[in-house]
């Protein structure tokens, strides 16, 4: 039920951005969900890819700064109320999250919310017995 | 004015008697006292009694800095610490600064020394000096307090920072000498400008240290101050300021006091003299220090000694300003800063060899350095908050080591050029006063 997720550091400079997107582009890896997080100086680029073993090795061989994080997918219904109703019942649960960020599945009615949380097992056994639906890594990384 | 008109401009002869005089007493003692330095005459096979000659001295090993941070912090003196009445100390090459200590007759050599050069510079009793040196560790600004106190000048101990307080006071209480690093007496003078206050000061004698400075900046801190800015020099491990300065009359090189100072001129390579009026690094001994005795201490600063006599009838031997360093000794802000410190802090942090920079570089007229730190995995989190906390732990403990505000920046691997194995640490952006 984890996702695996790439961060990399980046300072913050024109073109950084274009160049790990492009680095992975030429590659064939396929950039499913992504987020960026910074300050005025550097910033913290967080990824799911189709390929994260071979999209690490790219970017490690550019010699970037990479990190790997379990993460969970939550599939929300996309409309209104949907998020509202997963972040009740995690907080419920007493689970910080420590950040999130949500894309739009292309074929489907629904939301994907990606959740950065501390105890990841006890959190998802936590959600799902709330009911909020995870999806599988494999789910995931084939949208 | 002459302060010590009988030293000061004593036949070469006579002078060199003197010095002799006081060199052989100030070895046999320190033989006799410190452990450390008899083991290394020891080890070097020479005797207090082979000190027959001026020339002798080239007999005795150096003294590094490393020895006083390995003998930290008493293991120099050579007086117990009763007889010690004040405990000044330095920036290290890494981690522990040099600690150096004072007996009652040592604080009256050093106002004396300093005395002399505030003299030479033209100040008197007629002077209201402001000192906007640090008090504290540093030595700048008791040093100079004391010296011009002995002048009777009456001293304004407004210390460092406060640039609106200084201006307020400069104009208010009609000060006449200013004392500070170079690089701060550009900034008060151009602050002054901006505060319309420029045409409102009487100042008329610069008094400033503490790092190095080009005639340029002289040129441009006498026109912003509307002063004649004076250049003098020292170091802690000596005394502090005092060691030499510059006459009012010439302005070319700082009078050594010769009687309490000796001084050599090394090659730093070969370790041998180098010819008369040569550039070298200046050695220094210290011919009457009682509380921590310096005998041939390696300075690291590069000059060059001018033996011709100077128009103002002191005979002493005067000293270019300095040049530059023969170690990676950086002075930013009349801070000593050794890239060893900044390595030790980010090991510490880190826990692995760290990758870094330093860029030196001017805010206006102001020195400023910039740490750049490479983010490596094993420091990298996906988390703001601790990418942050991490930025902030090491700029914090940076600035404790250091005693100076620095920029931190996190940059990406591999932005800091490797260049043969061996990184370029250090990018000096600055124009002048830098001594890389």
């Amino acid at each position: 039920m984890k996702v695996k997720q790439l961060s990399i550091f980046l300072e913050n400079q024109s073109g950084r951005l274009a160049e790990v997107t492009g680095a992975l582009g030429t590659q064939g890896i396929n950039i499913r969900a992504l987020s960026l997080a910074d300050t005025s100086g550097f910033g913290i680029l967080r990824l799911i890819v189709n390929d994260i073993t071979k999209a690490r090795e790219i970017l490690h061989e550019k010699g970037f700064t990479v990190r790997e994080t379990d993460v969970i997918a939550v599939e929300i219904p996309d409309s209104p109320g949907g998020l509202a109703k997963v972040l009740k019942a995690l907080s419920e649960t007493g689970f910080n999250v420590e950040y999130m960020y949500a894309f739009v599945q292309k074929s489907k009615e629904n939301a994907v919310v990606i959740f950065r949380i501390e105890s990841i097992d006890e959190a998802i056994k936590a959600l799902q017995s709330k009911g909020v639906k995870i999806l599988s890594a494999q789910e995931v990384y084939s949208f | 004015m002459i302060w010590d008109k009988e030293h000061e401009c004593m036949p070469r002869n006579k002078l060199e008697e003197l010095q002799l005089e006081r060199l052989k007493w100030t070895v046999a003692r320190t033989y006799d006292r410190v452990p450390f330095y008899r083991g290394k005459m020891d080890e070097a096979g020479v005797r207090p009694a082979d000190i027959q000659s001026l020339k002798d001295i080239t007999k005795l090993p150096f003294t590094l800095k490393d020895d006083m941070r390995a003998n930290y912090p008493y293991g120099l003196f050579a007086v117990p610490l009763k007889d010690v009445v004040r405990i000044h100390s330095s920036s290290g090459t890494t981690g522990k600064p040099t600690v150096v200590g004072y007996t009652k007759n040592d604080l009256e050599l050093w106002a004396e020394v300093c005395a002399r050069f505030i003299s030479a510079a033209g100040v008197t009793s007629d002077d209201i000096a402001q000192v906007a040196f640090g008090y504290g560790l540093f030595t700048g600004g008791f040093g100079l307090h004391y010296g011009l106190e002995k002048v009777g000048a009456s001293v304004i101990p407004a210390a460092a920072g406060n640039t609106p307080r200084h201006l307020m006071i400069m104009q208010d209480f009609g000060s006449t000498v200013l004392i500070c690093t170079p690089s701060y007496a550009l900034y008060l003078g151009e602050a002054a400008k901006e505060a319309g206050i420029a045409d409102k000061i009487k100042l008329k004698t610069g008094l400033f240290g503490a790092e190095p400075w080009t005639q340029q900046m002289k040129l441009e801190i006498e026109q912003k101050l509307g002063l004649t800015a004076t250049d003098n020099y020292g170091l802690s491990e000596i005394i502090g300021p005092g060691i030499s300065g510059e006459c009012i009359e010439s302005q070319v090189g700082m009078h050594i006091s010769e009687d309490y100072f000796f001084v050599e001129v090394i090659d730093p390579d070969t370790l041998q003299p180098v010819a008369p009026g040569e550039k070298g690094e200046l050695v220094i001994t210290a011919l009457t220090k009682e509380a921590v005795p310096a005998i041939r201490y390696r300075t690291r600063d590069i000059t060059r000694l001018i033996p011709e006599p100077c128009i103002c009838g002191r005979t002493t031997t005067r000293m270019e300003k300095v040049h530059g360093r023969t170690d990676d000794m950086l002075i930013i802000r009349g801070v000593n800063v050794f890239p060893s410190q900044i390595e030790s802090v980010l090991l510490e942090v880190e826990g692995t060899e760290p990758h870094y920079l330093l860029v030196l570089y001017k805010e206006g007229v102001m020195d400023c350095l910039e740490v750049q730190v490479e983010v490596s995995e094993q420091i990298f989190s996906d988390k703001m908050k601790e990418l942050r906390q991490l930025e902030e732990t090491i700029k914090t403990r940076l600035q404790n080591v250091l005693g100076l505000s620095i920029r931190l920046k996190l940059v990406e691997p591999r932005t800091i050029a490797r260049s043969e194995g061996k990184a370029k640490r250090i990018i000096d952006m600055r124009s002048d006063g830098g001594t890389q």
